[in-house]
């Protein structure tokens, strides 16, 4: 039990996917200019992400490692993420109309969001890891991905009704905000 | 004849500046973050994704023709995989260190954003010579402006630029530069000046 509390929260703040592994910038940039979409945002990642690492370790290791097939990995994965998001889409809009309503616009999205893929990838990688610890891994990183985007938008709004130098206006002052919220979750590297 | 030249060159050149896919149409981020730790990471990482650009535009052009409008997207995906694939396992056998330092960010050219945007937005409507241009053109824009990134990165960082020490620091460094606030840090920095450049040369 303890070691999954380790693995939730090192997966959480200490090597926080957005800001310490870089992935899934596109909608960290893109869908954080309000905090109520970024939280849409966060929760189909959080749900899409844990969903698809379970079944990429699965097939991984059911599928892809017994036939010696690892050099499939790559498509196999990714393939396999396109279809559970629409699946999920689907199954969602059938079963919760309203889950769907505040998730749906941001399932498409997610296919190509690369959080989704990197931590499969690397969920994959950790050869000690079993079926809890992955999916630990998985919640873990999905609400940390949740958390830096909540907290950006959050800020970002502020920024809108500050003044900020011509050349700097939009994307590079997101940018700047972005760096100085890596240099404090780099603070929690003292956790590990 | 003249025109139609001058078209190709076209197509060539708007992926260096007036459509740079990183500082200016935003596009493929994580791997310009995650890689540009130094100048040679940094351009093994392009050149990487230019080669997987270029393939798959020229068989993606090739092939919509016969790709039923309703699966394109994941015939697409196929293809940029399949490419993906042979690019990840040739930098296993040949360049072993560019490819440990790369890591996970090989696997994750499959879903680079401006690979799949120039499939969806210029190879399924135009011929193969041009895509091949095209994919070329924004595939070395994309390898530039990871090369600038990990330059600047490397020279503020560790005061050497492809691994050549350029002896301006007396210590180590700032090392800040090369973990991870630099990276958004340096990318806020390059991402105005290439704005500013774009305005300059092709006003508002």
């Amino acid at each position: 039990m303890e070691n999954l509390l380790v693995i939730l929260i090192a997966a959480m703040f200490v090597n926080n996917i957005v800001l310490t592994k870089f992935l899934g910038l596109c909608p960290f940039i893109g869908v954080s200019r309000k905090l109520s979409t970024a939280a849409g945002m966060a929760g189909a990642v959080v749900f899409v992400m844990t969903l698809a690492t379970i079944v990429t370790w699965l097939l991984q290791k059911y599928v892809l490692v017994p036939y010696h097939l690892e050099y499939l990995q790559t498509i196999v994965f990714i393939l396999v993420i396109a279809a559970l998001v629409q699946m999920v889409e689907i199954i969602l809009k059938k079963v919760s109309p309203s889950l769907y309503q505040a998730l749906g616009i941001y399932l498409p999205l997610i296919t190509t969001n690369c959080a989704i893929l990197g931590v499969a990838l690397l969920a994959v990688q950790n050869t000690e890891f079993g079926l809890l610890e992955t999916t630990f891994f998985a919640i873990g990183n999905g609400l940390g991905f949740g958390l830096a985007l909540v907290v950006f938008s959050s800020i970002r709004e502020k920024l809108d009704l500050n003044d900020v130098p011509a050349a700097m206006e939009g994307v590079p002052i997101a940018f700047v905000v972005a760096a100085i919220l890596s240099l404090a979750f780099m603070g929690f590297a003292g956790l590990a | 004849m003249a025109e139609e030249k001058k078209n190709r060159l076209d197509i060539f050149l708007k992926g260096f500046i007036k459509e740079n896919p990183t500082f200016v149409m935003l596009l493929g981020l994580c791997p310009t973050l995650g890689t540009t730790t130094s100048a040679i990471n940094g351009m093994g990482m392009g050149l990487a994704t230019a080669f997987v650009l270029t393939m798959s535009n020229l068989v993606i052009s090739l092939a919509a023709p016969y790709i039923p409008d309703k699966v394109r997207i994941p015939s697409y995906i196929v293809i940029i995989a399949s490419f993906v694939t042979m690019v990840d396992m040739t930098m296993h056998a040949y360049a072993p260190e560019l490819y440990k330092a790369l890591g996970i960010f090989i696997p994750l050219i499959v879903v680079n954003c401006i690979i799949l945007g120039r499939a969806e937005a210029f190879a399924s409507k135009n011929g193969p010579w041009d895509s091949i241009l095209d994919g070329l053109g924004v595939g070395l824009g994309f390898t530039m402006s990871l090369t600038i990134l990990g330059a600047v990165r490397e020279i503020l960082g560790s005061g050497k630029v492809f691994g050549l020490n350029l002896h301006i620091y007396h210590g180590d460094g700032i090392l800040v530069f090369i973990l991870a606030p630099g990276a958004f840090l340096v990318l806020a920095y390059l991402i105005a000046i290439g704005q500013r450049i774009k305005k300059r040369i092709y006003g508002e």
